[in-house]
């Protein structure tokens, strides 16, 4: 009979850039069931919402999520200017999209380059990481800040993209584009990055709809939703750009929506620069006397699909109840179709495909015995065990 | 397919269930429905008219405790929102998880921070409270003076 294995995951994991446990429950190599724990990150940010002013708030729902900082605000602003019936500048339109896309393009590039590293690839983790540089070095030019840029607020934007800042801006993606090129390329054209994704961690289009899945999960499996295009705000509607989508449903899909977007990113970002030249500088935000009593449901594309934001308000200056909900807690979810079934060696990638994050829903892998309980491989040795493969296949 | 059409087909289907129909703009609107109706008002939402699952919103109110089960129509932008207001004394609504995973966890979320059971649950464990967290206190629920 075959031994079976626990491995778990985290809470604390080089796989994870956050805290989480998930429990691998193994037969021998293949993946039975996996379990996982949260509650390591429970911040109660909703709750702490409720003491602030819709301004204060704002910097608040910047740091649910480190890593797509804006994606939060940006749906947030949606949900109080639709309770409070807010049209905003095309302008601060325009700016808000930039931010959104550059930030779409930076956790993209850090997707890829953890991606890489999993599978062994370290060369795809060093470039996608150096190519991530100057998009941040944008952000810093943009806002002040390379992270957490606090550019939303209600009404518009805090600061303004100066005309004389579009060069820059456009020379910088351009340089972006030749780079971005070899990336794409190296990690598209690889036979062993194919051996390695293709078939791997598969999600079919009813699991994705069982689930509930967003953002490039649900459109690497023939799923094609994207709030950008399906409820448009900020400059969205004013551009012209396409959904990418990929049918086959495995990491390898998901990887290629990913890199194909970034290119739908600059497009928008390019688009949305020109918009600029023709509005007037500095008009980047509408006075806003009192948010009515109502309420407002936002939501907005994130780089690891919609993230949604409920305000309801009393008429008072801060939220009566604000619910926030990140991409990764559909996404992370879907774990227990896309792992199950898997090599513990294909379980890392796996579960890196969704791109979770844990700050916005809280996560992390170890190997437990089935039978008994004791523990096995860690996350390090789970990676080893990954970019062995990689390595195995390279010398086949 | 608009918002009225979703509106309206639950309405004539559901006629005996649908307490109150607010359209706030034409793509969002509230369906308040009587809490034993959820299963099959949910199923038909779900099911034939196809609307994806966001997320659901509890809220501790002078009413009771309200849920907002947050839909949407992808191929028009619209969200529809479940609306229903359980009593403080016994609030209990059967869960939906049985029917799609996607209200798996915030259903269990929902019964730690607010203590709303959820009935027939097929995975009742603890989410984020897991072993660092008092029985029996419900973080969110608030005091009405």
């Amino acid at each position: 009979m075959v031994k079976k294995t626990l491995i778990p995951i985290g809470p604390y994991h080089p796989l994870q850039e956050e805290p989480e446990l998930f429990k691998l429950y193994c037969e021998g190599e293949i993946v039975k069931d996996i379990k996982w724990e949260t509650g390591y990150n429970h911040r109660g940010i909703e709750q702490l919402s409720e003491k602030k002013t819709f301004d204060q708030s704002f910097f608040l729902v910047e740091r649910v999520c480190g890593i797509c900082s804006t994606s939060h605000p940006f749906a947030f602003a949606n949900a109080v200017e639709e309770a409070g019936n807010i049209e905003i500048t095309n302008r601060a339109k325009y700016i808000r999209s930039i931010v959104g896309e550059l930030e779409r393009i930076h956790s993209h590039l850090l997707w890829v380059g953890l991606a890489g590293h999993f599978l062994g690839y370290n060369t795809v983790f060093m470039w996608a990481w150096k190519y991530r540089e100057p998009i941040l070095d944008l952000f810093e030019m943009i806002s002040g800040n390379r992270n957490s840029y606090a550019m939303f607020k209600v009404g518009g934007v805090r600061r303004d993209i100066e005309n004389n800042k579009i060069p820059k801006i456009k020379e910088t993606l351009d340089k972006f584009k030749k780079k971005n090129d070899l990336l794409v390329g190296a990690v598209m054209d690889d036979p062993v990055i194919h051996a390695r994704t293709k078939g791997v961690g598969i999600l079919t289009k009813q699991d994705i709809i069982d689930y509930a899945a967003v953002g490039p999960t649900a459109r690497a499996s023939g799923v094609a939703i994207d709030v950008r295009k399906d409820d448009p705000y900020a400059a969205y509607p004013l551009v012209n750009w396409k959904v990418i989508t990929a049918e086959k449903g495995d990491v390898f899909a998901k990887a290629e929506v990913r890199l194909l977007e970034m290119y739908e990113s600059i497009s928008i970002i390019e688009q949305c620069l020109e918009g600029l030249k023709k509005e007037k500088e500095g008009e980047i935000e509408v006075k806003v006397k009192n948010i009515a009593a109502g309420w407002g449901t936002g939501h907005a594309e994130a780089p690891r699909g919609e993230v949604f934001h409920y305000v309801l308000t009393d008429g008072s200056n801060s939220p009566a109840r604000h619910k926030i909900r990140a991409p990764s807690y559909t996404n992370i979810a879907t774990f227990k179709k896309s792992c199950i079934g898997q090599t513990i060696s294909d379980a890392t990638i796996s579960l890196a495909a969704v791109d979770p994050c844990y700050c916005c829903t809280e996560r992390m892998a170890v190997a437990y015995d089935w039978k008994t309980g004791e523990r096995i491989l860690n996350g390090n040795e789970l990676i080893a065990l990954s970019a062995e493969k990689t390595s195995k296949l390279k010398n086949k | 397919m608009n918002t009225d059409d979703i509106l309206n087909s639950v309405k004539n289907k559901f006629s005996a269930d649908v307490l109150d129909v607010f359209k706030k703009s034409e793509t969002r609107a509230i369906i308040t429905i009587k809490p034993e109706s959820i299963l099959p008002v949910a199923e038909y939402v779900y099911k034939d008219l196809e609307l994806r699952f966001i997320i659901a919103t509890a809220n501790h109110t002078r009413k009771g405790f309200e849920i907002l089960y947050h839909f949407t129509k992808d191929s028009i932008g619209s969200i529809v929102n479940l609306h229903v207001v359980l009593p403080v004394e016994k609030p209990e609504i059967e869960s939906l998880s049985n029917m799609f995973s996607a209200t798996n966890w915030i259903e269990r979320e929902m019964h730690e921070l607010y203590g709303i059971v959820f009935k027939n649950h097929p995975e009742p464990e603890k989410l984020i409270s897991e072993g660092n967290w008092a029985e029996g206190v419900y973080p969110y629920r608030r005091e009405f003076k």
